[in-house]
């Protein structure tokens, strides 16, 4: 889970999940009471992503 | 004169082959078999102790082998440490390896050579210069010239470079002076690759690993979950004293009673606004959400220890190196996935 997702290819990581931002990848305090859905919907997809298969490098982009 | 202190294997040490490898360390005050041949083609310095040691005693029994050498080491203080060639030898550049890092920590120069594979170059080239050499010893010979002109550099305390002194790079960046600016290099380079010339980088880009992906989980509801990150999360009051850049080493902690990380923890990652995840670290190391994955059944669990260190300024080598640790301790521990948050 990461939000420079160059730098996660580059590095060879193989599921990637685009987060929010570098100083709060799963979060958001802008969003007051809606974070913690944007929070449950990443997580959701990166354990998500854990249980798809693959053959590249790939990057999940949101449930939605 | 100055002073070199040469480590050996048992067998380039002369005390047998594969039968011996469980020779414990020893010291000859004098240069013995390689060294000998290698202290002859210095000018101002001599090789005065040849340590020797099996390569299985030393890779078993490592600590002990380090006390002797240690020992040894400083009661010597040589000017300079020569560790192999290994050519090809894993245990033997491994074992150059424990050794040159010693002499490391102790402020002493060293030297190694070995063959660009050797699993020994990795953990060597952060604290010696490793002579490139070919990867078997019958090329003893060029092996001990190149060793001694790069010595004989080291000890009158030249200038020296990879591309011109032949030892691999080591990733560090040297201050040379030129008579043109940054920018007028930039353009020449520039200008130069547009009409397919050949240039030379100032700066060689470090070359990145394609991995084999993991296979899926296959059932989710019976995984057990890591979580790691590189956001620099740690306990309130940083007890183990995480590097806030460079970091020089990885932490665990143990979460299985915690719901959450808020409260208990807080970053002290140098390289981003830390506001946010020291209100909620949670935002960096979604330790509350995979607990709620966990007690609403989607995932098995999540493995009773976090993993965490510091992603920013930290040299690629050792990046590789917390990777490997952390991987094998997560494989061992039959964990299923694992999460990896960076800021």
């Amino acid at each position: 889970m990461a939000t420079i997702t160059t730098i996660s290819e580059a590095v060879g990581a193989n599921r990637i999940v685009p987060t929010v931002a570098i100083p709060y990848p799963v979060g958001n305090p802008d969003l007051g009471e809606r974070e913690e859905a944007i929070r449950e919907d990443l997580v959701k997809l990166a354990v998500d992503a854990l249980g798809t298969a693959i053959s590249k490098p790939t990057i999940f982009k949101s449930l939605k | 004169m100055k002073k070199v202190v040469f480590y050996l294997n048992q067998f380039f040490g002369q005390i047998g082959g594969e039968d011996k490898a469980d020779y414990p360390p020893h010291l000859e005050a004098k240069a013995v078999g390689a060294a000998a041949a290698f202290s002859k083609q210095l000018k101002s310095a001599e090789v005065t102790h040849t340590l020797i040691c099996g390569d299985n005693y030393y890779n078993e029994n490592k600590d002990a082998a380090n006390d002797f050498i240690r020992s040894a080491l400083e009661e010597i203080r040589p000017d300079l440490l020569i560790a192999g060639p290994a050519f090809n030898a894993g245990r033997y550049g491994m074992a150059c390896a424990g050794v040159t890092e010693l002499a490391h920590k102790l402020s002493i120069p060293a030297i190694s050579g070995m063959y660009e594979e050797n699993p020994g170059v990795e953990m060597a080239r952060k604290y010696c210069l490793i002579v490139a050499t070919a990867d078997s010893s019958s090329h003893m010979r060029e092996a001990l010239k190149d060793l001694a002109a790069l010595a004989q550099k080291v000890l009158d305390g030249e200038d020296i470079s990879p591309e011109r002194d032949g030892y691999l790079a080591q990733g560090y960046r040297r201050t040379e002076f030129s008579d043109k600016i940054g920018a007028e290099r930039a353009v020449d380079m520039l200008l130069a690759r547009l009409q397919n010339k050949p240039f030379v980088t100032e700066l060689p880009m470090p070359k990145f690993d394609a991995v084999e992906p993991a296979p899926a989980i296959s059932d989710l509801s019976t995984a057990t979950i890591a979580l790691i990150t590189t956001g620099g999360i740690v306990p309130l009051g940083n007890p183990d004293k995480l590097q806030s850049a460079s970091a020089q080493k990885w932490l665990k902690y143990d979460v299985d009673k915690l719901d959450q990380l808020q409260g208990t923890y807080c970053t002290i990652h140098g390289g981003y606004d830390p506001v946010y995840a020291n209100e909620k670290p949670d935002r960096v190391a979604p330790l509350d959400l995979l607990r709620h994955l966990e007690k609403t059944g989607v995932i098995g669990k999540v493995y009773p220890y976090f993993y965490t260190t510091t992603g920013t300024g930290t040299a690629v080598a050792n990046s590789v190196t917390f990777g490997q640790e952390i991987g094998q301790e997560l494989k061992n521990a039959e964990v299923s996935g694992a999460i990896l948050t960076s800021t």
